[in-house]
């Protein structure tokens, strides 16, 4: 039987990431991956000659710098492309255009509403205040507050001693977004609808929630701990897109020693005594290693991977409880020409970066409306990006690609079903694209839907969830997956957790393989050293 | 009255930002778009184009040129054959660096010399009986620098002859009807193309490259983006990283070329007899090992640079602008050791690097020193270590 220090079951970029981590500590260390590539969710494919398609993830969120430094991610092609403009159409022909100048932006802002000028200069400096307060918890792993071990008990006080540190201003505002809803938060620094409408998006992404529901904040705040290239909030889109950055990824991880075997999907964990002792593919190969490590989402984690006997009964009853209900499609396009908005006409420089079509809180709630009661959104919202006009080598001259990110599509339908509804709903993104780029659909050469149903069955993300667990108060932090289980440990000796259920959660991040990989790294020196 | 390029209908048309400065008495660029940054990424990610017609041009003719060229500039210039070019320099008879600047081996007896500032007189001043004409041609000829992965696809659309062009090698042809050299250099540190066309054609030429750009994600980037490119490259700026001998008041602000890092360009020196300017001093400093300096790069430590902003309660800044100022350097005694001029935060590197002199026995890579920011108006030394130029070198530049 083959034999390893470590094997990580999945390779998309958590997985990667943690394998990198282990290798370059030098385990001898297995990444094997179900599909014919890695990357998971953060994949490209050339579905027509010429044509990259970021199928499902599409920009560098929150990517972690550590990770880049830490993996010596530039040796292997990392290339953050920054955008530079974002573009927000409205309804009545307003809309925000928005570039890299700072003044420009404010005057943009003032065009729709003079009073808003200088309240966005003081949001972006509240938000900035609070990223700043939160961000270091997105490179920490939680402290256990169920455990009287020192160390936690240590881990916890330096925890509130960090909050007490907090300005009361920052504070608050860090608990209203934590708690509250977007809307609130918003509405108290904006009058115009557009600009709210603009910004309340980011509080819905991949959420059941609508920017008037509680726990919309947390979104937002989530989203605005963005970082790239050195610039606080900043998100990007990488070379080749987010495929082209789980190739860079598996390219550090190789480099550093791992394998990588695709085609290689994980049947089970193999446990002896309560430990784990390698893995079965599905072709009834067995795996030895000492450690197992799940990139997979909490459900699979648990409820798959292991037998569900094997764990605490409240551990399963808690897995069984998390809420995933993903609500998020990718309409993916390959076009002819540049499509036109009539405010911006044929400059492509004018279309580079994300283009919003949330023009204001009502639209976004009333596309929420059609969730709640199980139907895809009569008007969606859609984060759009013509990814070729940033990276040319993704189409050909002249032609490019679009990625549409798509809002509502409840995984369930009420009386129907995605296979046959799948095309319906691109059909209702095709005729909005219509309405703010007129002559869009002659433009169309391919079209590619991905429902929830088609993440989940593609990706392996339960329910099409893009975070691996919806982002809810009761899922972050020390509860994510399970209260007392934030720590990337099982009740299983030598089986770990490393997907995006885990803290800090998804988007592509890499935060939890790099956590996951200190916590396995340290037990091992404990071990030793004992 | 300032003067403009040869390009400046197309370039004035394109600049967004109205904001302009003065580069050797002519209107350039500073950036085209409010998002300099992204003309930058077209370089790396896609292809730019760049006005740099500015340059001093000089062409030296005549039966004796390579004699006397080999005389002047401390490179061999015999080792450049007619179709290639060659980054030279030249220095006084104390061995310190005059200037820096490509020569181009144009035709048997003819050359193209490009350089920052005017050197006519140092250079016609020593023909003597040789013969050898020198002609000043610097607004004749309009210079466009098309730069990037994508370039060579590009430009060989109109000039097929560029597909199979060497690193430094030169070609020629015509573009939109007009006659062009082109060159294979730059100040990119990437793949990329010069392209040197007499001035009345130039507009015609920069539509015939833009036309076929068209649709590849070609901008034209401005002296922001390139003084960003060149510090990547590891490419040394006359006025921020060296002075000339000629007009310094002391010898702390001259540099011999060993000191610049250029020892490569006299890895043949025992072999070639060439009595050429400051060449005794030259062979002086190499035995005795009198260099004071080593010019090398810098790579911040991201970690230590982070804590030390972040322990301020501040967000560390990381500005991909350049600033040629004076950086103190230290060692891990914090004696001071020498000095950066040019520092940034790299796209490509993702850190912030700088080219800076140090002490030749700190040049080895991997020495540690520290580098000194202004944190809340007082000073902080942040740990570095020191990196061979270029720290950026993709393997298309020369490939
Ligand atoms: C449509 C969509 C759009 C998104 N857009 C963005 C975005 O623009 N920016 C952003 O930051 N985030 C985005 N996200 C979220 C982000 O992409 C995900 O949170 C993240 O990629 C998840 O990474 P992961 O490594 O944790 O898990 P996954 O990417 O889900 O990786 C798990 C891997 O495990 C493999 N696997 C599953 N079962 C087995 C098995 N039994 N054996 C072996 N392998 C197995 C899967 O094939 C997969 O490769 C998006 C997600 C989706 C779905």
């Amino acid at each position: 039987m083959d034999r390893y220090d470590a094997i990580v079951v999945g390779g998309g970029h958590n997985g990667l990431v943690n394998g990198a981590y282990l290798a370059r500590a030098g385990l001898k260390t297995l990444i094997l991956e179900r599909r014919p590539m890695v990357g998971g969710a953060a994949i490209t494919e050339e579905l027509r000659p010429g044509f990259q398609f970021t199928t499902f993830s599409y920009a560098l969120s929150l990517l972690r710098p550590q990770i880049i430094q830490e993996l010596e991610l530039t040796k292997h092609g990392f290339l953050p492309l920054l955008m530079s403009t974002r573009f927000a159409p409205g309804e009545d022909g307003e809309y925000l255009l928005f570039n890299r100048d700072h003044d420009e932006t404010l005057r943009e802002i003032a065009r729709l509403s003079p009073h808003d000028a200088d309240a966005y200069e003081q949001y972006s400096h509240d938000l900035d205040r609070v990223c700043q307060a939160v961000k270091p918890l997105l490179d920490s792993v939680p402290p256990n507050l169920f455990s009287d071990d020192p160390e936690e008990l240590v881990a916890m006080a330096a925890l509130g001693s960090r909050l007490r540190g907090l300005d009361k201003r920052t504070l608050h505002n860090a608990v209203r977004l934590l708690t509250g809803s977007a809307a609130d938060f918003l509405d108290d620094y904006f009058e115009s609808p557009l600009l709210k409408g603009y910004l309340a998006s980011s509080s819905i992404i991949g959420s059941k929630v609508g920017p008037r529901s509680q726990g919309s904040g947390l979104v937002l705040l989530f989203h605005s701990l963005g970082e790239h290239d050195g610039e606080f909030g900043a998100w990007a889109f990488h070379k080749g897109g987010n495929g082209g950055f789980t190739q860079v990824l598996a390219r550090a991880a190789e480099a550093f020693g791992a394998e990588i075997r695709l085609e290689a999907p994980v049947e089970r964990v193999l446990t002896r005594d309560g430990e784990a002792t390698g893995v079965a593919l599905a072709d009834g190969t067995e795996i030895a290693a000492e450690v197992v490590v799940s990139a997979l989402d909490p459900r699979r984690t648990f409820l798959e991977l292991v037998e569900p006997r094997e764990l605490p009964d409240d551990l399963v009853e808690d897995i069984r409880r998390l809420k995933f209900r993903g609500v998020s499609s990718k309409v993916n396009f390959a076009l002819d020409e540049l499509p036109t908005h009539p405010v911006l006409g044929a400059r492509p420089d004018l279309y580079r970066g994300f283009m919003n079509i949330g023009p204001s809180m009502d639209y976004l709630e009333r596309a929420f409306d059609d969730a709640k009661y199980g139907w895809y959104s009569e008007h969606p919202y859609i984060d759009c990006a013509i990814q070729s006009t940033i990276d040319p080598d993704m189409a050909p001259p002249g032609k490019h690609v679009l990625s549409c990110f798509v809002q509502y599509t409840p995984y369930e339908l009420r009386e129907s079903d995605w296979e046959a509804q799948r095309e319906p709903m691109a059909d209702r993104v095709q005729a909005t694209l219509e309405s703010h780029f007129p002559g869009f659909g002659a433009l169309v050469l391919q079209r590619e839907v991905q429902t929830p149903l088609d993440i989940e069955r593609t990706v392996g993300l339960s329910e099409g969830n893009i975070f691996a667990g919806e982002f809810l108060a009761p899922q972050m932090f020390f509860f994510r997956p399970a209260p007392g289980w934030s720590q990337y440990r099982t009740p299983i000796a030598g089986y770990y957790q490393c997907g995006s259920g885990t803290h800090p959660g998804g988007c592509v991040m890499g935060a939890p393989g790099r956590l996951a990989a200190g916590q396995i790294l340290g037990d091992r020196t404990r071990a030793s050293g004992a | 009255m300032i003067r403009t390029t040869p390009f400046h209908e197309r370039t004035s048309a394109l600049n967004e930002t109205g904001l302009w400065q003065h580069w050797s008495g002519h209107l350039v660029a500073t950036r085209y778009q409010a998002s300099d940054k992204f003309e930058y990424f077209a370089v790396r990610n896609s292809a730019g184009i760049f006005d740099t017609s500015p340059l001093y041009k000089y062409r030296i003719a005549g039966r004796d040129s390579e004699r006397f060229l080999s005389g002047m500039l401390a490179r061999d210039i015999r080792t450049c054959p007619p179709g290639l070019a060659q980054y030279t320099t030249w220095l006084d008879d104390r061995g310190f660096v005059l200037e820096d600047g490509v020569i181009q081996h144009r035709a048997p007896d003819e050359f193209l010399l490009t350089c920052a500032e005017p050197n006519l007189a140092w250079f016609a001043d020593r023909v003597g009986r040789l013969a050898v004409t020198i002609e000043e041609v610097s607004l004749d000829i309009g210079a466009l620098a098309v730069q990037g992965p994508r370039s060579r696809e590009l430009l060989s659309r109109l000039v097929p002859s560029v597909g199979e062009l060497p690193f430094f090698g030169i070609t020629s042809g015509t573009i939109a009807g007009r006659p062009v050299t082109v060159t294979r250099t730059g100040y990119t540190g990437d793949l990329g193309y010069e392209v040197w066309v007499e001035a009345p054609d130039a507009v015609a030429v920069w539509d015939g490259v833009w036309d076929a750009a068209e649709g590849y994600g070609v901008l034209a980037y401005g002296m922001d983006a390139l003084y960003m490119l060149r510090i990547e490259a590891g490419l040394l700026l006359l006025g921020a990283d060296f002075d000339s001998s000629r007009f310094a008041f002391n010898d702390a602000h001259r540099s011999t070329p060993l000191e610049l890092g250029w020892a490569w360009m006299f890895k043949g020196l025992e072999d070639d007899d060439r009595p050429f300017i400051g060449r005794r001093a030259l062979e002086r400093e190499r035995a005795e090992k009198t260099s004071r300096w080593r010019m090398v790069g810098l790579v911040v430590d991201w970690e230590d640079y982070d804590r030390v902003y972040s322990s301020a309660g501040l967000i560390p800044p990381k500005d991909h602008r350049p600033v040629h100022e004076d950086w103190m350097v230290y060692d891990a005694d914090r004696s001071r050791v020498g000095y950066a001029t040019s520092i940034m935060y790299s796209p490509v590197l993702q850190r912030h690097i700088a080219m800076a002199r140090v002490r030749p026995d700190l040049a080895k890579p991997g020495t540690r020193v520290f580098l000194e920011f202004t944190v809340d108006h007082h000073y902080e030394q942040v740990a570095a270590h020191v990196a061979r130029l270029p720290l950026y070198n993709p393997p298309r530049k020369t490939a």
